[in-house]
């Protein structure tokens, strides 16, 4: 309890305090709160699930606080996020001094935004549950409209408001129908009502709070908010959305999963498919996108794709009662979702620092900054191959692991399944190779060549402590990359959670499955000494040799400029050709005419075309359709009055028309 | 062990081989076989030319691509002995380690901020790219048919026996077979000997490259080319004894070369616009290995 006055006493002090103190405050705050919670998340993973209740009052009932391995696991991430994202946020947001208010509001919101979401992975009651929920979506929208003087962030943070509250809507309608049949907002209610009623509508139930958290997640076709929010919101605030916000969809997936006893194996068809478009669909956006921020946003989708093709061969493996690939494609989802969030995160801090110093984040605008930000430049390669799922980084771990298990799927299967594993297995293939294509490009025409467009004077180097966060989190990077089995070991507790019901842990030293992990890690080594022995070597044979300096070769021509380079556009071009019935790319040019040409110009901007299906014509269609409602739309306020009225009678005179009705009904059946 | 040792006096060999096909096909003698290798051994003794735009990029990359093309040389088995690295999934490391030689190459490429290089490192991209679910469903289809998932196990547990699997190895040999072209950027993919940078694939990007790290880049493609030659010849001998074995594999590997000779003598470059058709043909001649094995193990519904 004391606790809580500490916190919100802080909440209440903040916008009183100094400009610098109010950022500092606020990550106290998140610190405090981290390693609170962080203690009990530990905890939980050790040794067993810790369960208080709250008294909730009249409203709630008691709340039940249940921290068991699945939430420890998701709050560590979310800690470790946190704790990066506020301590680089304490210098990216510097260049703001002047707005006082704006940045007290922003501290206060982003403190809440951590403290709802670690609440949310521990209350166990639906209605306290979707109170922390709102609460994380109101403080999230406040941080992502920093920049509100802008109308395109102020679009940005709206969209997310409204699909926020349509993924709310769809949870309220889960719960709402749990509570009325149940009359109880516990959620072990939704365990037993689940397991009572026919596995068709323990389904539909499951659909319901699977689109909720989806929405969440970003997964295709739910994802549209997400390309929009997370260029708009501040860099550190990007990193986390991108890195914890849309695992909180995960989690609820998850979470789900454990309580609503359904047919688990068409749970798992269903993530795998949606999971694999999601995975393809999001990087073949991301490679036609020039807002390097939104590049990184349609990045997420194909992530939480991986991470829901690890959830769905988990799935099957449980309905199929194939422990081994249950317990692999959970721990390939579950490790995923850190290594996500470690470079994901890193990324976008990254992409930050190139915004501070050359305001700009469009890619065609870039070029050669790793001579001004060599630190940048090679903090965002290693990101960029361990985005990739290369070794010795991160994300080939978790690949790998979900690799093995959709192979182990193969191993034991009939037609159907053969077929959905093979082809997710070219589909993970497919992703990782324009994971490839995807981040050569990005990485290849903003830190490398000659600049493209005049840059500003200043455009220099992050200072030493906002880079500090950046190389902790390449530290873990490589840590996972070299020494998986200590986090797979940490991951046992969530995944025999998971996979059995109160199954005793499973040790992953003695699992027959992760027996390649230690092989793995020890390659993965032997490649970082090989590569460095060469290197060694090479630089020993040229201590003698002459080493010189000259232009580019240009072919045969003179005088090349920057100019001339190839573009991000120009480097996907054919790639654009290839893919082009599934993009949407909109094109103005000015071609070259006659013997003394006019300026020429080419300008593309994508767009979703997923979005403009399922978003934009039925809203086209809806609007069209309430226009001609307009006319009651008059202006006068007598008018406004009556439909009150006129409303307010209907909906008295309606039980009056029932009861006539009904008697009418009744006189027909009496004759 | 063996295998690494076999492969790299494959490697040795391999260009030499190809390089002197093609002579003869167009009627001249040719250089000697190890003319390649003499070529290396020059460019490793030079000093460097490093362009003004480059940055470290440059300088590492050609030193993680060979790196890379060993650590995948590792893995590969030779029928009953082991690679030096084998494990569940080797797979999968041989795949993502050859992937991270690509990227080197290709920001390499991007690095010297000339235009022709960042055409060839967008097409090399784009290709592997496609050629990746080929790899890996025939991968799965062979590690669906043994019943195992690493190299080793998988080579050593196919039994040629039925007309089926003679097929199916004959695919499988054609999918290796491409990719290898594909990857070291051979006919009818690529052509090497080109004179026009704009219709080079790989050949462009390593334009700026000189010396010792031009060196590298070459030994890499040779060894590369021996490492796919090792797949192919790992799909028939099995369980076949050394004394057979190792004479077979030098044949083949042999066989591999003048028929890329042969091939880039009598055929022309495909346009490249075409390439992406091609690279994805190779996909569902993976997904027919796929369905054969689905009829040897009679799991067609």
């Amino acid at each position: 309890m004391a606790i809580f006055l500490i916190i919100f006493g802080g909440i209440i002090i903040i916008p009183f305090l100094k400009v610098n103190a109010k950022g500092i405050a606020a990550f106290i705050l998140v610190f405090i709160n981290s390693v609170l919670s962080g203690y009990y998340a530990i905890q939980s993973l050790i040794s067993e699930v810790i369960s208080i209740s709250l008294p909730g009052g009249y409203v709630f009932g008691t709340i039940p606080i249940r921290i068991d391995a699945l939430s420890g696991w998701f709050i560590l991430i979310i800690n470790l996020v946190f704790l990066t994202g506020g301590f680089y946020g304490l210098f990216y947001m510097k260049a703001y001094r002047e707005q006082r208010n704006n940045l007290s509001l922003h501290s206060i919101a982003f403190f809440l935004q951590h403290a709802a979401m670690i609440s949310i992975c521990m209350i166990q009651n639906s209605l306290a549950f979707l109170i922390a929920w709102e609460i994380m979506t109101l403080a999230s929208f406040l941080v992502i409209i920093f920049e509100h003087e802008l109308s395109i962030t102020i679009k940005a943070g709206i969209n997310y408001l409204v699909q926020a509250h349509v993924a709310i809507l769809f949870m309220m309608i889960g719960f709402i129908w749990v509570a009325s049949k149940t009359g109880s907002y516990d959620f072990q209610a939704i365990a037993t009502y689940s397991a009572s009623i026919p596995v068709s509508s323990s389904f539909m139930l499951f659909v319901l709070f699977f689109i909720g958290f989806a929405i969440k997640a970003g997964l295709v076709p739910f994802h549209t908010w997400l390309p929009y929010a997370h260029p708009a919101a501040p860099s550190h605030v990007s990193g986390i959305m991108s890195g914890v916000i849309i695992k909180i969809g995960i989690f609820g997936i998850l979470r789900m999963i454990l309580l609503i006893v359904t047919d688990i194996t068409s749970v798992g068809y269903m993530i795998l498919i949606i999971s694999v478009i999601s995975g393809l669909y999001g990087v073949m956006l991301a490679i036609v996108q020039h807002n390097l921020k939104r590049l990184l946003a349609y990045h997420s989708i194909e992530n939480i794709g991986i991470i829901g093709i690890g959830i769905g061969i988990g799935c099957i493996g449980m309905g199929t009662g194939s422990q081994v690939m249950a317990t692999l494609g959970f721990t390939g989802a579950m490790l995923h979702t850190l290594n996500h969030a470690l470079f994901k995160s890193l990324l976008f801090y990254a992409v930050g620092n190139v915004y501070q110093s050359t305001h700009t984040i469009s890619i065609e605008k870039l070029g050669g900054l790793i001579r001004k930000m060599p630190q940048t430049a090679a903090l965002f390669l290693i990101a960029a191959i361990a985005i990739c799922g290369i070794p010795p980084f991160n994300g080939f771990v978790s690949e790998y692991i979900i690799y093995i298990g959709l192979y182990k799927w193969l191993s034991d299967a009939t037609m159907v399944p053969l077929l959905a594993a093979i082809f997710s297995t070219a589909g993970l293939a497919m992703v990782g190779g324009l994971a490839l294509l995807c981040f050569t490009k990005a990485f290849g025409i903003v830190f490398l060549g000659n600049a493209r467009s005049e840059l500003p004077q200043s455009c220099k180097e992050a200072p030493f402590l906002q880079l500090l966060p950046m190389y902790l989190l390449v530290g873990i990077i490589l840590l996972i990359g070299l020494f998986p089995m200590i986090f797979i070991t940490l991951l046992s507790k969530p995944v025999s959670l998971m996979t059995g019901n109160g199954a005793p842990a499973f040790n992953p030293a003695h699992y027959e499955a992760f027996s390649s992990i230690q092989p793995i890690s020890f390659a993965s080594g032997l490649l970082i000494l090989v590569a460095g022995s060469i290197y060694m070597f090479r630089k020993f044979a040229l201590k003698h040799r002459k080493i010189e300096t000259g232009p580019t070769w240009g072919c045969g021509y003179g005088s090349p400029s920057p100019k001339m380079q190839y573009t991000a556009s120009s480097f996907v071009r054919t790639y654009s050709k290839l893919f082009a019935p599934f993009l949407s790319i909109g094109k103005h040019e000015n071609e070259v005419h006659g013997i003394f040409p006019d300026e020429v110009k080419y300008h593309t901007h994508p767009y979703d075309k997923m979005e403009k299906w399922l978003i934009d014509s039925p809203l086209k269609t809806n609007k069209a359709f309430l226009g001609r409602f307009v006319f009651l739309n008059n202006g006068k306020l007598q008018f406004y009055i009556l439909y009150g009225v006129l409303f307010i009678l209907s909906v008295l005179s309606l039980p009056i028309l029932y009861q006539y009705l009904k008697s009418f009904i009744d006189f027909l059946k009496q004759l | 062990m063996l295998s690494v040792i076999l492969i790299l006096i494959a490697a040795i060999f391999f260009t030499g081989v190809i390089i002197r096909t093609k002579s003869l096909a167009s009627g001249r003698k040719g250089p000697g076989l190890l003319q390649p290798v003499f070529d290396v051994v020059r460019l490793f003794r030079k000093g460097v030319v490093y362009s003004e735009t480059t940055s470290f990029v440059f300088q590492i990359a050609p030193t993680i691509y060979f790196a890379s093309v060993i650590m995948a040389m590792l893995v590969v088995p030779f029928g009953q002995s082991r690679g030096v690295l084998s494990f569940n999934g080797d797979f999968i490391f041989f795949a993502y380690v050859l992937g991270l030689g690509k990227f080197f190459s290709i920001i390499a490429a991007m690095d010297t901020g000339s235009s022709f290089e960042g055409m060839g490192a967008s097409r090399e991209a784009l290709y592997s790219m496609f050629a990746e679910p080929a790899f890996f469903i025939l991968m799965g289809s062979l590690a669906l048919l043994s019943g195992h998932t690493s190299f080793q196990e998988i080579f050593a547990a196919l039994h040629i026996g039925s007309q089926i699997s003679y097929a199916l190895a004959a695919l499988a040999t054609f999918v290796l077979l491409m990719i290898a072209m594909i990857e070291s950027s051979r006919m009818p993919i690529d052509d090497p000997k080109t004179h026009l940078e704009l219709t080079m694939i790989h050949e462009v990007m390593i334009l700026d490259n000189s010396g010792f790290d031009l060196g590298l880049i070459l030994t890499a493609g040779y060894v590369k080319f021996a490492i796919y030659g090792a797949l192919i010849v790992n799909l028939f001998i099995g369980v076949i004894p050394y004394q057979y074995a190792i004479p077979s594999f030098f044949g083949i590997q042999f066989l591999m070369a003048v028929a890329i000779g042969l091939i880039e003598s009598f055929m022309a470059r495909f346009r490249m616009s075409h390439n992406p058709q091609f690279v994805v043909a190779l996909t569902s001649v993976s997904l027919l290995i796929f369905f054969g094995v689905l009829l040897i193990l009679e799991k067609f519904i």
